[in-house]
């Protein structure tokens, strides 16, 4: 078998016969810097593709259009969120026996074993808040009565999607520069002029989805501040930006 | 017919083509009629490059349109840029296409038929399509032959590596490097940045 790090080229231009490919993937996940050149070789590729601009029938755009009238969009959750849900569907006895033979262990072995399943259990949770989370963000950006509004923060954009009736709010950045080091952006929910904490972003992605914290509970807008990691309970900082609830 | 064919805006000279997406995954039906606009002309291009045969690549390409809309709530802009990530689904499923069995036979005779056929390619290009090919062209020439035939054979071809190899009459492990170093080459001639 020969270096996989000399497969991008191949895998870039779907030259890899499929079970090769899974094979690849696989590399690739725990592979950054072949993630990077497949990522170029790409770019590359996809100057091929510009080349290749051909004039389109005009009657074909009527018919894409009308067919994406009938097609429902996927929800934005990530991978990893469908691959709890399928080890849910799938795993969860698997998990309960993993338990179960945690406590039967925990009677052996005493504190130690109890400790474990402690922590087993937590990750349970934790595992599950995250679902919980993800499944809710996906909720009221997919909700039908689902508003949004869009502003320019600091060279990208934030958008605040809000449900009423499910009263939650989202927002999702896309090429927010990243705060300063050792600070967050913090989200606030503006009550009339009080701000109230609605969570933090995460302070490594310039470009993400994030479920505020709490109900929207009639608050007039959202706003975000630079705060010391770690949140702050009130601002500290003027905001970056106010946004007003979409209506 | 000339004003009947519809010439679209060059995706590469397109800001505002992430943005765009960004709306279209929040369900902006308008957003997207912009980003067909901005993209229909390189999707169809590439799929036909691949499949030649232009009733097929109408269909593979009008499929890629409407799962352009479908995943964009999970297009990653963090994993490379918009066009690059509609092109490269379109290329993926126009070798998908390529490599379905029934698609395959019937090609071959319809390619050679639809290559006599000239009005599809004599309609106008657009000027930056020609600056396009242009550069592309230009760079392709800075790759050895046997880079040039191992890159061009896989992506407009839509031959996987082995078929390559079998194509050249060369070892396996010599495609996969030429392959590598040809997009070295033609990455780094085209100011490609991920």
């Amino acid at each position: 078998m020969t270096d996989p790090h000399t497969l991008t080229g191949a895998y870039a231009l779907h030259a890899l016969p499929d079970d090769e490919r899974a094979g690849f993937e696989r590399h690739l996940a725990g592979c950054p810097s072949c993630a990077r050149e497949v990522e170029e070789f790409e770019a590359a590729a996809a100057r091929l593709a510009l080349a290749s601009t051909v004039p389109v029938r005009p009657a074909m755009r009527e018919e894409v259009l009308h067919r994406v009238g009938s097609v429902r969009q996927l929800t934005p959750g990530t991978t990893p969120v469908e691959r709890v849900r399928r080890s849910k569907a799938l795993g969860a006895a698997p998990a309960r026996w993993a338990l179960a033979a945690c406590v039967a262990a925990a009677a052996v072995f005493g504190g130690t074993a109890v400790w474990q399943y402690d922590r087993a259990q937590d990750a349970q949770q934790r595992a599950a808040r995250a679902e919980r989370q993800a499944s809710d963000l996906a909720g009221v950006l997919a909700a039908p009565d689902a508003k949004s509004r869009t502003v320019r923060v600091a060279g990208g954009t934030g958008t605040v999607v809000v449900s009423a009736q499910r009263d939650r709010a989202v927002f999702v950045s896309s090429k927010m520069p990243e705060p300063p080091k050792g600070k967050v952006y913090q989200l606030w929910f503006d009550d009339g002029g009080t701000m109230r904490d609605a969570g933090l972003m995460d302070p490594a992605r310039a470009s993400q989805s994030v479920l505020l914290k709490g109900p929207v509970d009639g608050a007039s807008g959202v706003g975000v501040t630079v705060e010391p990691a770690g949140g702050s309970a009130k601002p500290t900082s003027a905001p970056v930006t106010v946004l007003s609830m979409p209506s | 017919m000339k004003e009947a064919v519809y010439i679209g805006r060059n995706p590469a000279a397109e800001p505002d083509l992430q943005q765009l997406l960004h709306e279209v995954a929040l369900g902006d039906q308008e957003a997207f009629a912009s980003v067909y606009d901005t993209v229909a002309g390189p999707v169809l291009g590439v799929v036909r490059a691949v499949l030649r045969d232009l009733a097929q690549s109408e269909e593979v390409a009008q499929d890629v349109l409407v799962e352009v809309w479908r995943t964009a709530p999970r297009y990653r802009p963090d994993r490379g840029t918009a066009i690059n990530w509609i092109l490269t689904l379109a290329h993926r499923r126009a070798v998908d296409r390529v490599r379905s069995v029934e698609a395959a036979a019937a090609r071959d005779t319809k390619a050679a038929l639809l290559d006599r056929t000239p009005e599809y390619d004599e309609v106008t290009e657009q000027v930056e399509s020609r600056l396009e090919q242009e550069q592309v062209r230009r760079c392709l020439r800075t790759l050895t032959d046997l880079q040039r035939q191992s890159v061009t054979l896989a992506y407009y071809r839509g031959l996987t590596y082995r078929e390559v190899a079998e194509a050249l009459a060369l070892p396996l492990g010599t495609v996969k490097t030429r392959l590598r170093d040809g997009l070295i080459r033609l990455r780094d001639c085209l100011g490609v940045t991920a």
